[in-house]
């Protein structure tokens, strides 16, 4: 599990992956975003990724969730779906949730009406039209208010909530969609240092029984969540492993403090 | 039927002398068809006037003889004497049997000879018969008419006769061709009238004749020719019309020829018409993808903005009139450019600071807010000017046509639209490329934020992009004025075909804009012939609809991250 | 009480209720009571000419529900439903067409006298079954249903939004009209559909006929009304107020964003057919200035001055726009274009929660706080 790979090598995993990506390249009018990206996250591992802006990090969840279709490359979900395929709403149905670095909350719904637009159920258009709300669904919707903290105001508009409270907002509803894989954006731009401890141990507490990929920019909260960190570099991975190799290396070092 | 007619016209006075004027009128109309008989008079030696005299005979079928004959001596003389005789105008003298043209001015005639076209005096109308046609003899002179213009002093005219007889062919009118093509200087008419003699030469009994005529032919292409040479491929009762083979396979190689070429001709005539369309929505349009392209507004007034530079063309059109000297008058289409440009760009400024600058962000509800601004300017105009159409005159260099060959002509304006359309163009894009102005529109294009971050205002940016892009829809309006009605809803007709063009092409690209007008334009040209007009409209709608469907940014669209939302 | 009529009981507070039946009743007894009973010169007696007028605000209720369906909830801004309305009242147009019969101009039976004056002997197949009441009804909402199912599926599955759709709609309607304009496409060309005499038997010409239609229309304007209502309700109403805050964010949580505009796209039409089907047999006659996009667009007008997102809203606006064009037409016509205009931008700028809006906040006291804060900055 903790094999510390300095270099991907895509063709050794033994192990089940959750994710695996293997020679994705995405260019927007001759600007490589991604380069030939090899990355494979095993099955309840949790991965930041950093990298400075223009790495590609935000591109790889834009492919990864069917937001963006890559040039080249293998995307598959739990070793046997491609998702190069399939459009952002059969990715999510397969069990992939994803956090933007904006936060995107619905604001003229409820914090309610949020969480429960999120919870699992079918999602075809004849079951949310005759759908009704029943006990056990109520008891979940507000065991995940419990767990973001917004119990108190469940009634409130979602654009009335602070910043950071959109931020946990957007991570219940990923909750809520209890997806295999869930991938977040810098889930605490914006946070006090408070509302950041807090979200660490909240991400700590999700991370028991899912896979998470978080992309930051924060190193002090990357360090805090003691997982594997692969840097991205121009479209690629430059370098993989736990926190205090990585930041000795010195290419990140180099792609970090500049020449 | 007509000897009832003529009886009707008959008076008992008359009935007595008939006898005898038959008689001469026989006498005469032998004259004429024996010209090398000795004859009396001076005046009945010119076969002309013996065949003018032949007009007043008793026998329809005598005056027709003596109208073929008129005809077949290619006098000029004989087109007054035709005119006179369909118009119902020629009488003959009783004093001496003279044939004479009468004009009636109250109870009396002036009389005109039909020789000299001089005047001859008077007469009551006791002292003059008039001398009757029928219909089948006035369609006749119609005919005849037609083929005496080919002597006629008018260029225009004796073309006109010439082709004329290419369409209509007849085998008498042989012997006239050829004397019209020995006496004709312009090498054009001479052409044609070649050609015609080879049309009815192609019925010649000679072989050889036959084939020179459809060599002659071959390079022509003129699509009357081309139904002349089908004309002899036919076949009646199992025989060919055309009896040689070798004749039939050299037809069959001309009217390929003609074929290709008219097929080109149609090409090029659909291609300029095309270009013209095109010309006329891109420039309605290209405003509109300026605003639309750096500032994401959807101005719906912005056909308004057309319909006020058309008015201020209308305006000082007025004014030249008025107190402008009328050898300058041609010269107000090119005052009105600049007039236009700063009226509706003022306008622009207006709508912009005192309405959109509001709604940033809310396309949608800017697309109402301009919508209730074009309602109101074009009450505005309505209650100023009047609901009717406003008449913008074309000034002199402006007005006619020029004619292409095969058939192709095309109006001076359209031409002038297309040659103004790529000046605007031209002046726009190297104004967007080179001026400081163009260079701050193109970075707010790209990036609001970092470029109101760099100091750049953004808000005087807006305000002058869609001055700049009002003021071109003003001089659009200038071009349309010259084209097409002014009225207050002269906007309201470009409003949805500038929309088109703009989503088409792409939003935010010049080129885009250039080439999805133009492609709409000509696509439409081409569809009109198949389809009917409006029926190739909704088409091209229907096109367009589906294109968004598979590049719903259009034909140049911008890509990457920026573009997406 | 069954589950249906507990869950439409539950639509709606006590409150609205009471305001629905206090208005329902004055609709369908009061208004045809001051028409039919009460004598000519009194002065409660309502003219026949304000029944049919009412009628006809009526049947643009339902519509500018419609239009409030998509726009409001989903954010979908249709420039094109004129082209539903119109389908729906043409279909209704050429049963009524059909039923004229021998009394027509020209007296043909079987052919509509613009079709015996452009020489064609016979019915085109597309006229075919519109002689029975059944499927010309049947018609009303499935071809305008058909036609935003097919236009939709496009649109949304390319991810057509905003202005761009807006702007696709507008040219759909506008083929529309082009196209109805033609005398070939056998819908009676420039002058459309007109003569009508009587409508299942019922002579329109007849007073009790008017009213009739206006009861009809009263109660399509309630069924309507409660469907729009439970759809706005329903959890798939919440998905679309979702879309239209955040489109993306939607399908990333699994939903097909496509579907669900399909779905109330597609509604909206069909509701949009039936205000048409209503409407042509009140004003007598249905022609291709119905698709003209002005009209379209004034469609939008009605549910922004009432307030958009509230269903009670687009009734108002409509009854508020319509009322106010009648009065401007007749009083001060050459004022109409300035005062529709005017509304326009100002609904736009100062009141984009239009009437409904406005009185929320003053009950709630935002406005008079709003206005005061504003007072006292000027001041100060």
């Amino acid at each position: 599990m903790a094999d510390m790979l300095t270099q991907p090598e895509p063709k050794a995993a033994a192990e089940p992956s959750i994710l695996y990506l293997e020679g994705v390249s995405v260019s927007f009018d001759g600007f490589k975003a991604l380069n030939s990206l090899n990355l494979i996250i095993r099955r309840g591992e949790m991965r930041a990724i950093i990298g400075p802006n223009g790495a590609g990090k935000t591109t790889m969840m834009d492919v990864v969730t069917g937001k963006t279709r890559p040039d080249a490359g293998r995307v598959l979900f739990a070793d046997d779906v491609n998702l190069t395929h399939l459009d952002e709403t059969e990715i999510a149905n397969l069990g992939i949730g994803r956090k933007f670095q904006k936060p995107t909350v619905f604001e003229s719904l409820t914090v309610f009406e949020n969480i429960y637009l999120a919870q699992k159920t079918k999602r075809s258009i004849t079951e949310t039209l005759f759908a009704r709300i029943r006990g056990e669904q109520l008891t979940r919707i507000e065991a995940t208010l419990e767990t973001i903290r917004l119990s108190e105001r469940r009634a409130d508009l979602a654009g009335d909530l602070s910043h950071g409270q959109k931020q946990w907002l957007e991570i219940g509803m990923l909750l809520a969609q209890e997806p295999d894989l869930m991938l977040l954006d810098e889930p605490v731009a914006g946070m006090s240092d408070a509302e950041t401890e807090q979200t660490v141990a909240l991400l700590m507490e999700i991370a028991k029984d899912h896979s998470l990929v978080v992309v930051e920019h924060d190193m002090e909260f990357v360090r805090n969540l003691e997982c594997t960190v692969s840097v991205l570099h121009e479209g690629s991975v430059l370098a993989e492993g736990p926190m205090d190799a990585v930041q000795s290396d010195p290419r990140v070092i180099e792609v970090y403090l500049g020449r | 039927m007509t000897t009832s007619h003529a009886r009707g016209e008959v008076s008992p006075r008359r009935f007595s002398a008939f006898i005898g004027t038959a008689l001469l009128s026989l006498a005469l109309l032998a004259a004429a068809f024996l010209p090398a008989n000795a004859q009396t008079t001076a005046a009945d030696q010119d076969p002309f006037a013996l065949a003018v005299q032949g007009l007043d005979a008793r026998q329809f079928s005598d005056k027709a003889a003596a109208i073929d004959a008129l005809g077949a001596l290619g006098d000029e003389r004989a087109i007054l004497v035709l005119q006179a005789f369909a118009d119902g105008r020629m009488y003959r003298r009783n004093a001496d049997n003279l044939v004479v043209i009468g004009d009636r001015v109250g109870d009396i005639f002036n009389l005109t000879s039909p020789l000299t076209a001089e005047s001859i005096g008077t007469a009551a109308s006791g002292d003059i018969k008039k001398i009757v046609a029928n219909n089948k003899l006035r369609g006749q002179i119609r005919g005849v008419l037609g083929q005496l213009a080919l002597f006629s002093p008018n260029a225009d005219n004796r073309l006109d006769a010439a082709r004329n007889v290419i369409a209509s062919p007849t085998e008498e009118a042989l012997g006239l061709l050829k004397r019209a093509r020995d006496r004709e200087t312009v090498s054009k008419i001479r052409d044609t009238l070649e050609s015609g003699i080879a049309v009815l030469e192609l019925a010649s009994d000679d072989r050889a004749v036959r084939l020179a005529a459809v060599a002659t032919l071959a390079d022509r292409s003129d699509p009357d020719i081309k139904s002349a040479l089908d004309q002899r491929l036919l076949e009646i009762n199992g025989e060919f019309i055309e009896p040689d083979p070798e004749v039939r396979a050299a037809l069959v190689a001309a009217i390929e020829d003609i074929n290709d070429r008219l097929a080109l001709f149609g090409l090029a005539e659909n291609l300029i018409f095309g270009l013209s369309l095109g010309s006329v929505l891109l420039l309605a349009a290209i405003g509109l993808a300026i605003t639309f392209g750096v500032m994401g507004v959807i101005n719906m007034a912005h056909g308004e903005m057309i319909m006020l530079g058309a008015y201020t063309t209308f305006i000082v059109q007025e004014i030249f009139r008025s107190s402008v000297s009328p050898e300058f008058f041609g010269m107000y289409v090119l005052v009105s450019i600049p007039a236009a440009f700063f009226v509706a760009a003022a306008f622009g400024v207006l709508i912009e600071r005192g309405c959109i600058r509001f709604l940033y962000g809310r396309p949608l509800e800017t697309l109402l807010a301009t919508w209730g601004v074009s309602l109101i300017l074009q009450q505005l105009v309505r209650t100023l000017f009047g609901a009717n159409n406003r008449e913008v005159a074309n000034p002199d260099w402006i007005s006619g046509a020029v004619a292409f060959g095969g058939g192709v002509s095309v109006t001076v304006n359209r031409i002038y639209i297309i040659i103004f359309c790529i000046m605007v163009v031209a002046a726009l894009a190297a104004f967007i490329r080179y001026s400081r102005f163009g260079l701050q529109m193109r970075a707010v294009t790209q990036n609001r934020g970092m470029a109101s971050a760099m100091g750049i205002r953004t808000g005087q940016i807006d305000a002058l992009t869609f001055a700049l892009g009002s003021g071109i829809a003003g001089v659009a309006g200038v071009a349309l004025s010259q084209i097409s009605n002014v009225s207050p809803n002269l906007g309201q007709n470009f409003i949805v075909d500038s929309f088109m063009v703009v989503v088409f092409g792409g939003v935010g690209s010049l080129w885009g804009t250039i080439v999805g007008a133009f492609s709409l334009g000509i696509v439409n040209k081409f569809l009109e012939p198949v389809s009917g007009a409006i029926l190739g409209k909704v088409v091209v709608l229907v096109i367009i609809i589906l294109f968004i469907q598979k590049r719903p940014r259009g034909l140049f669209a911008l890509k990457g991250r920026a573009a997406e939302d | 009480m069954g589950p249906i009529s507990s869950r439409l009981l539950a639509l709606e507070s006590k409150r609205s209720w009471t305001a629905i039946v206090i208005l329902a009743v004055i609709a369908i007894v009061v208004v045809p009571f001051l028409n039919l009973a009460v004598p000519e010169g009194s002065l409660f007696h309502l003219s026949t000419f304000w029944v049919a007028t009412l009628g006809k605000y009526l049947a643009f209720a339902i519509l500018a529900l419609s239009l409030d369906l998509i726009w409001g909830y989903a954010g979908i801004l249709s420039l094109g439903h004129g082209a539903f309305f119109g389908l729906g009242g043409y279909a209704m147009g050429m049963y009524m067409m059909r039923q004229i019969g021998e009394r027509s101009v020209y007296g043909n039976p079987d052919l509509p006298d613009f079709m015996v004056f452009l020489n064609w002997d016979r019915l085109p197949w597309y006229w075919f079954g519109f002689d029975q009441f059944w499927f010309a009804a049947l018609m009303v909402i499935a071809v305008p249903g058909a036609l935003a199912f097919v236009f939709g599926w496009l649109a949304f599955r390319s991810r057509i939004t905003g202005v761009y759709f807006s702007i696709i709609s507008q040219a759909m309607v506008f083929a529309f009209m082009l196209a109805f304009f033609r005398n070939e496409m056998g819908f009676g060309g420039n002058n459309g559909l007109t003569d009508f005499k009587d409508i299942l038997g019922f002579e329109l010409s007849q007073d009790a006929t008017k009213v009739g239609l206006y009861i009809a229309t009263v109660v399509a304007l309630l069924i309507v009304y409660f469907i729009c209502r439970a759809v706005v309700t329903s959890k798939l109403g919440r998905l679309l107020i979702a879309v239209r805050d955040a489109e993306s964010r939607v399908r990333f949580l699994g939903y097909s964003v496509t579907n669900a505009k399909l779905f109330v796209f597609t509604l909206s039409a069909m509701i949009a057919g039936l205000a048409g089907a209503l409407y042509v047999p009140q004003v007598g006659i249905i022609n291709p200035g119905e698709f003209a996009p002005a009209k379209s667009i004034e469609m939008a007008i009605w549910v922004a001055v009432g307030g958009r997102g509230t269903l009670f809203g687009a009734i108002l606006g409509a009854f508020a726009v319509n009322g106010a064009r009648t009065y401007f037409t007749a009083a001060a016509p050459e004022i109409w274009l300035f005062f529709l205009g005017a509304l326009f931008i100002l609904v736009t700028l100062v009141m984009p929660h239009g009437i409904v809006g406005v009185y929320k906040s003053l009950r709630s006291g935002e406005l008079t706080a709003a206005i005061g804060r504003r007072l006292r900055r000027n001041n100060g």
